[in-house]
């Protein structure tokens, strides 16, 4: 099958559609999600092909949205959920954190919850405090979740095809600012828990996912200027994450740094560097350092928002930090 | 299930059938809970357990009205709606004393039991959580056209609780087959519901445009009824349905709850409410000899305690099981 050139958010919709053509048990629901094809138009088209049973339109209901994905799903259908802002998953933890996570467990693996649930997080368009988090940590804190974070075109299309086929509960967060990227997408099936080694190098392991794998990239770059280099690696998934691809980085380049957009304290960062700090120990010739946003709410006015945003200088800050 | 219960009373014979598997299956949730209350005083039943005793006749009424394909979710005070929809009671008894042969393993206890083979989705240890739940199984049955539909127990407490309102209204936008059955049983867990819930319930269906009907839930006749009533509505595609059932909470909100905050006379007033003493006046009335009510009673009773017997006998789970079955295991994984 042939590469063609999409958006981010076309991507999304043509994952979308794929899966609705391949498995009649497929539906999709969410505000907006239908008639209006989507906030970030990522579902756009769908009601047209499939009609209203498939592609349902709900209103402005976050728990209820997920329970009744929950319930979809334990009665025989593979529903995809949108939640219109990662913010808004707070009005839905119990449909996640009691119900989806919990189900298969605790009826004794009687059945499972084939269930996805796409959110958008990330800052970067001064949409404030309540419009712009990445709560990813929180999600991946949960046993029985799962949760992906595709950074490009082709793992947006690959990621959520995987997550749609996948038998357990899988959110997938995307980025806002990420919609409108271009790229060579091909219509393949990715596989969770699979990390991408975007840049190799033997000097040092950037570890990153979503929109500050491209921020990492750049940091390689002035790296390499200065005759370092530095392996990046995109997780894609955050839970499960592939401890294998990182550990073996590492153990090619004994340093490591792990950025994210989201606040460093008790974040995904935290749970890598200490990974590392216990299995990698023997490798590491620096301690490991995290990149990610102060503790503190997204604010709103671009001079603040740009002061909160993970930047190149800071990568490169706790690279050469790592280095010397 | 109770098939006979859904016959047409074409005479004598066939009311005095159903009647008697409406009986039958009160007399199980009755000895079941009874058991449990005993189990659980002394230390066979870990953690904390809700009983439904005295508000079998809504359980026993609600199931007759059910098909197989039909799904339900239920509460913490969910055991007479599973034992009415058919668990093994075996099964179930292993679940609640925490047993490896528990229906779920041992890992949910009384607030979890499931049984998806039966479409029991759960009970939820979460207040109105099964609501939206059972709405998303009114969706599939919807979308797969299985002619099916969701019954969502729960008890007023849930009222209050915002899943329900939103619940209501998708329900009543999509013309869900979705039957919404409230066990009022004027207690939301220590306080009374009128301190807790500003509206009435009729109302609430009648704001979203939905069928609604009130029956007193301890005259287990009326509710089986009103159940039928209900699901064929459903089943022409008339959308949701909103079944409030009038009962009495005879225990405490857990199994060792003191009820102080309970007056002495509520209590005591509840014996002539009593749905299973009322379930055999009515056999009677319907000419049921008590000779074959008392076999009903014993052969309950013998499946009860033959049910704790291998309980007791059962091994308690092994950890590495359980913390092995967090997530789907590759094997079994089904393909796109």
């Amino acid at each position: 099958m042939s590469a063609i050139e999409m958006r981010y958010a076309q991507a999304v919709a043509q994952a979308l559609r794929d899966s609705l053509e391949a498995d009649e048990r497929v539906m999709v629901l969410g505000e907006d999600i239908a008639a209006a094809g989507g906030s970030f138009k990522a579902t756009r088209g769908l009601l047209e092909a499939f009609g209203p049973q498939r592609v349902l339109d709900t209103p402005i209901s976050e728990a209820s949205i997920v329970s009744a994905a929950v319930g979809a799903a334990l009665s025989g259908m593979r529903p995809v959920a949108e939640i219109m802002f990662m913010d808004f998953i707070t009005l839905a933890m119990d449909a996640l954190v009691n119900q989806a996570a919990k189900a298969r467990f605790m009826f004794g693996g009687q059945g499972n919850v084939p269930m996805v649930l796409r959110t958008p997080h990330g800052g970067g368009l001064s949409a404030g405090p309540q419009h712009s988090q990445c709560l990813e940590a929180w999600l991946a804190h949960v046993p029985g979740l799962k949760v992906v974070c595709p950074a490009t075109p082709q793992d947006a299309y690959s990621l959520l095809r995987a997550a749609i086929a996948d038998p357990d509960p899988v959110i997938v967060v995307e980025h806002k600012g990420l919609y409108g990227q271009k790229g060579m997408v091909e219509p393949v099936v990715g596989r969770i828990g699979e990390a991408r080694i975007v840049r190799p190098g033997g000097d040092l392991t950037l570890v990153s996912y979503g929109a500050t794998v491209a921020i990492c990239l750049q940091a390689a770059q002035a790296l390499a200027a200065d005759g370092a280099q530095a392996e990046v690696i995109d997780l894609r998934s955050i839970q499960p994450w592939d401890r294998a691809t990182v550990l073996a980085s590492l153990a090619r380049t004994h340093r490591a740094v792990v950025v994210h957009e989201a606040v460093t304290a008790f974040g995904v960062g935290a749970e890598i560097a200490a990974t590392l700090s216990d299995e990698g120990f023997d490798e590491l010739d620096a301690p490991v350092l995290r990149v990610g946003a102060p503790f503190m709410p997204v604010p709103f006015a671009s001079s603040l928002e740009k002061g909160y945003a993970v930047s190149v200088e800071a990568v490169l800050a706790a690279a050469r930090k790592t280095l010397n | 299930m109770n098939a006979a219960a859904r016959a047409p009373k074409t005479g004598k014979a066939a009311h005095q059938q159903s009647l008697l598997a409406l009986y039958r299956t009160i007399v199980l949730v009755r000895e079941v809970e009874q058991a449990l209350s005993r189990l659980f005083a002394n230390g066979e039943v870990p953690g904390f357990i809700h009983l439904s005793l005295g508000q079998e006749a809504i359980s026993a009424g609600v199931a007759s009205a059910l098909q197989p394909q039909d799904s339900l979710t239920t509460t913490h005070r969910g055991h007479g709606h599973v034992l009415a929809r058919g668990i093994d009671v075996e099964g179930f008894f292993k679940e609640i004393m925490g047993r490896a042969g528990g229906l779920c393993k041992g890992r949910g206890g009384s607030m979890h039991v499931a049984d998806l083979s039966l479409g029991i989705l759960g009970a939820n240890g979460i207040v109105g959580a099964g609501i939206p739940i059972a709405l998303g199984s009114a969706i599939a049955h919807a979308a797969r056209k299985t002619g099916g539909v969701a019954v969502a127990f729960f008890g007023d407490g849930a009222m209050a609780e915002g899943v329900l309102h939103e619940t209501l209204n998708m329900a009543a936008l999509w013309k869900a087959p979705l039957l919404l059955v409230c066990e009022n049983n004027g207690w939301s867990e220590f306080s009374p519901t009128s301190r807790q819930f500003a509206a009435k319930l009729e109302a609430l269906a009648a704001a979203f445009g939905m069928a609604y009907e009130q029956v007193d839930g301890n005259d287990v006749t009326a509710v089986a009824e009103a159940a039928r009533g209900a699901t064929e509505a459903l089943r022409a595609g008339r959308g949701p349905f909103v079944l409030e059932c009038i009962t009495h909470r005879v225990r405490g909100h857990y199994e060792g709850d003191p009820q102080k905050y309970r007056d002495a006379n509520e209590l005591q007033g509840l014996a002539a409410k009593d749905p299973l003493a009322r379930t055999r006046d009515q056999l009677a009335q319907a000419g049921v000899s008590a000779a074959d009510t008392e076999r009903i009673d014993q052969e309950v009773l013998a499946r009860v305690e033959a049910a704790i017997t291998a309980a007791r006998a059962d091994a308690p789970p092994a950890f590495e099981d359980a913390a092995s079955d967090v997530y789907t295991p590759a094997t079994q994984e089904a393909t796109p």
